[in-house]
């Protein structure tokens, strides 16, 4: 036996055509693989630059910045200052103020207005300008008399024309903007009247309607989407997290919990419009919720979460190794005990995940709300919880589909804003996840 | 009993009980050449005897090395750590027994040529032929695990004693009438002695196998009947 | 089966610990154990050793009930510790934990601190009222599991980063840190090495004049070393029990002759 060994036959230098083959193989597969991350890669990175292609310039703006007299024989004929006196000026009369305002601003910037009329000129300001002007004064009836530095946002058109959205080509087919008037906007740009910052207002501020996309924010969808994040965060865990419990280690093995927990993972697979409509027959319909309400949205993407949280969770204690168990029954630790001082903590990262992977699928949802009136068009923020859980509020999903469905182009740029700081909320809430799991895992 | 999972055990077990048959056969063949060449004073047979007895302590080493071998490789229990037990105790009486047949060809060589009380040689004789029988009957029931036969052996020791008592008594008269056999009479009676001493070794292989096949040890102590000292209180 | 029978002709019942009488245990359909008596000493080491499946851990674990856990698992029959049926009604599988310490196979300590693993049963079983009564207790416990040298110094560091033989010993002293009166072993060594098989052996020997130790082992050789009496399972029956020199020299059955010196196919 050993002179077999001693005399090589087949030298393993020489690598044979079976294992040549074999290796060929093994290194096609490797490229077929590489080739998958790396499409995968591509895809991520051409979604990613279109959306901040095109995003990005939401979260800039044209602003165009004027003195304008707050004359009082205008604006408060009674001067009383009273507010209920100065409410009976309208936003038309604030629009004339502005024109006048705008007017001597270029004439004293010595800004060339000579091809373009005094409608026009007025057109460059944003049809949201006299009434955040009226709105100014109500608040503070102390500025009327006053000359203030009032800071608007630009049109629209012109907003875009200095984002190259639109271009004096563009602008001799649209019947809201002449070439005219870009043409100014950009001689009151060098004259200092027009600048360009970034915009607050498209994060904080609230949703504007089809003529004003310059105005439109993210404020309330913003809100509303932390509102019933915070509902499914409360009511989803607890219930999840309680029922993954019983089923796991409490619940005896028969035919009706096989039942159940066939159900859960049917539901988690159940289209989440599905849930909406349950949301609406049941939640509005049935039990008289109000519309729209950040409750109704937080409850039925409660709902939809739920087999997520349950699922995860339960593979989560079934990872807990027996042996865990065991050396707590072993001590002589109840089953409670042994459940919430062993099990549980060692399991928390998973649960962490599959909470987090939960959320973060709830935040992203959009049919179910689009069902039960969150597609509705809200102006006023809604109030503080809990009280604000019944008042009517967007979603940033919503407000992303919502966007896309105006004419006006500014809005798809808004949408692909609303999409980046939807991604950047999905990122920071994985990174809380990350962070907390990490801090979990150090204890084993 | 069927085979071990490791079948290299079954072979070394096998090797080891090979080796002490083989042990037992040659001292078997030493014990009968030093009684054949005391009876028929041949010297030469007595030194061949003198040089075989080498052979047996060689084997008895071998098996000693096997032995501590198979205690340190496989921690042998029940069944097979009594028949190594037993295997490396009967090997320790084989060696005696072998020395002792080269104590009596050494006896030959000094008794040299004046032998000529035929008695006390058929007594020897005799004595020498049922030690003998014992020895193979105690061999051959460790080659075939008899415990019965073992026991046998063991009761039948008190046959060689009482030979050896009377033969005690027959030389110690012959050297009280002819105090010039003394030298030869004492030799002899030492061969007669070791002849003795063959049967114990017997009886101690066959308590040994008893135990390697039953697990138990002959209980019962067995009664030692050796006269020669009341003998030589009753003659002093 | 006929060796317990005579014993119990033999021995006074009351010198017994344990007291196992006609105990059934049914996997499902699985007849995991058929019909085993036996008696088991107090203060002494009693081994288990049989082929894998042959039910002598499952065997073991009907001793202080962990078969609870498992659903389809029943048990029959009567087994009683100090006279007292431990399958009683009456009986809080909880509490009987307590009294029957048990040590796993794998190391299983708690993801936590050393002293956390040690005080964990006796705060759960309110067993002091002080952090110095506890602290006392943690130190005897390691103290008694001859571990106390090794780690006295980092009690706070994690239970699992011990090395195996130490975190086996670190179980050891959990059990004990009850005050249990019968320590269950399931496999204490087959994860160690054999410098910590050897420590802990000793420990199973120096604990044997305080407690009633079971073990279960897969090796013959450590059921030789530490034990004062075997048995040996084959196929759910209790083939043979007796006194280790004579399992180990002279075993009465063929299966467990077979089995000790490896002849089993």
């Amino acid at each position: 036996m050993t002179d077999v060994a001693i005399s090589p036959t087949k030298s393993i230098y020489n690598p044979d055509a079976r294992t040549r083959r074999r290796n060929a193989a093994e290194m096609r597969f490797r490229l077929y693989g590489l080739s998958a991350v790396v499409v995968g890669l591509v895809a991520l990175v051409i979604l990613l630059w279109s959306i901040l292609a095109s995003g990005l310039g939401s979260f800039s703006q044209a602003f165009i910045t004027i003195d304008v007299p707050l004359t009082a024989s205008v604006l408060d004929k009674s001067g009383t200052r009273d507010v209920e006196e100065l409410k009976k000026v309208s936003t038309v009369g604030y629009g004339n103020v502005l024109r006048v305002a705008l007017m001597e601003q270029l004439a004293r910037d010595k800004v060339d207005t000579a091809d373009v009329s005094e409608k026009e000129i007025f057109d460059l300001l944003s049809k949201e300008a006299p009434a955040t002007l009226r709105n100014m004064v109500l608040a503070d009836p102390s500025l009327v008399g006053q000359t203030i530095k009032f800071k608007t946002y630009a049109n629209g058109r012109v907003d875009g024309y200095f984002k190259g959205r639109v271009t004096l080509e563009s602008a001799k087919l649209d019947s809201n903007i002449t070439p005219g008037q870009l043409l100014l906007a950009e001689r009151m740009q060098d004259a200092g009247i027009l600048t360009s910052g970034f915009n607050w207002d498209f994060f904080f501020g609230p949703d504007a309607s089809d003529l004003r996309p310059e105005a439109a924010g993210l404020g309330i969808a913003f809100i509303g989407s932390a509102y019933m994040m915070l509902i499914v965060l409360v009511l989803a865990v607890p219930i999840g997290v309680a029922a993954s419990i019983y089923l796991e280690e409490f619940a005896p093995k028969n035919k009706f919990t096989d039942l159940i927990e066939v159900n859960i993972s049917n539901l988690a697979a159940v289209p989440s419009i599905v849930f909406g409509i349950l949301g609406l027959a049941v939640f509005i319909n049935f039990m008289g919720m109000p519309q729209s309400a950040s409750l109704v949205g937080g409850l039925v993407l409660t709902l939809m979460t739920l087999p997520t949280i349950i699922i995860a969770t339960r593979a989560a204690l079934r990872a807990v190794p027996p042996s865990i168990r065991d050396a707590a029954l072993g001590v002589g630790a109840s089953k409670m005990q042994s459940i919430f001082h062993h099990v549980l903590p060692l399991a928390a990262p998973g649960i962490l995940t599959g909470t987090i992977i939960g959320l973060a699928q709830a935040l992203g949802e959009t049919a179910p709300l689009l069902l039960i009136g969150m597609v509705s068009f809200v102006r006023s923020f809604p109030g503080a919880p809990p009280e604000g859980f019944l008042d009517p509020a967007a979603a940033l999903p919503v407000q992303v589909y919502n966007w896309t469905q105006r004419g006006d182009p500014a809005f798809v740029e808004r949408a692909s804003g609303a999409i980046i700081v939807l991604l950047i909320f999905l990122v920071v809430m994985n990174l809380v996840a990350i962070v907390l799991r990490r801090r979990f895992e150090r204890r084993w | 009993m069927s085979e071990h999972t490791v079948s290299s055990y079954d072979e070394e077990l096998r090797a080891l009980a090979g080796r002490v048959a083989e042990m037992g056969g040659l001292a078997e063949t030493l014990v009968n050449d030093a009684v054949t060449a005391l009876l028929s004073q041949d010297l030469e047979k007595a030194h061949k005897i003198i040089l075989q007895d080498a052979r047996l302590d060689e084997l008895q080493q071998e098996i000693e090395a096997k032995f501590i071998r198979i205690v340190a490789l496989r921690q042998p229990m029940g069944q097979d750590l009594r028949e190594i037990m037993a295997a490396g105790r009967i090997a320790n009486d084989l060696e005696r027994v072998g020395d002792l047949a080269k104590n009596i060809a050494k006896r030959v060589i000094a008794i040299d040529g004046d032998f000529n009380s035929k008695k006390a040689a058929f007594g020897v004789e005799h004595m020498a032929e049922l030690a003998l029988n014992q020895l193979k009957a105690v061999l051959d029931a460790y080659t075939s695990h008899d415990a019965a036969a073992a026991q046998v052996v063991r009761e039948r020791d008190d046959e060689v004693d009482a030979i050896y008592t009377s033969l005690f008594r027959e030389l110690l008269t012959y050297m009280m009438e002819d105090p010039r056999k003394i030298t030869q009479c004492a030799h002899l009676l030492f061969c007669a002695k070791n002849i003795e001493r063959i049967g114990d070794h017997a009886t101690n292989i066959a308590e040994n196998v008893y135990f390697m096949v039953t697990g138990n040890q002959l209980l019962e102590a067995r009664r030692k009947i050796d006269e020669t000292g009341l003998a030589d209180l009753e003659n002093a | 089966m006929n060796v317990s029978v005579n014993l119990e002709n033999d021995v006074d019942l009351a010198q017994h610990k344990i007291v196992a009488k006609n105990v059934q245990v049914y996997y499902g359909e699985k007849h995991a154990i058929k019909d085993v008596n036996i008696n088991i000493q107090p203060c002494s080491v009693t081994a288990f050793i049989g082929p894998s499946g042959c039910g002598k851990s499952t065997f073991l674990r009907t001793l202080n009930r962990m078969n609870d856990t498992i659903d389809i698992c029943r048990v029959e029959g009567n087994i009683s510790i100090d006279g007292e049926n431990i399958y009683d009604p009456r009986v809080d599988p909880v509490q009987l934990r307590a009294k029957v310490g048990m040590v796993f196979q794998k190391p299983n300590p708690f993801p936590k601190s050393i002293y956390e693993n040690v005080a964990y049963g006796p705060r759960i079983h309110g067993l002091t009222r002080t952090k110095a009564e506890l602290d006392e207790v943690v130190s005897a416990s390691l103290q008694k599991a001859g571990l106390w040298n090794e780690v006295k110094d980092r009690l706070d560091e994690g239970g699992t980063g011990l090395s195996g033989g130490q975190q086996q010993r670190l179980c050891i002293a959990r059990a004990i840190a009850v005050s249990p009166e019968v320590i269950l072993m399931d496999e204490p060594c087959s994860a160690l090495d054999p410098i910590a098989t050897a420590k802990v052996e000793e420990l199973i020997d120096e604990l044997r004049s305080n407690y009633t130790i079971v073990i279960v082992t897969h090796s013959m050789q450590q059921a030789a070393r530490v034990s004062q009496r075997t048995a040996f399972f084959h196929l759910g029956n209790l083939v043979e029990e007796g006194a280790t020199q004579d399992i180990f020299t002279n075993p009465q059955d063929k299966r467990t002759q077979d089995y000790i010196t490896g002849r089993f196919g």
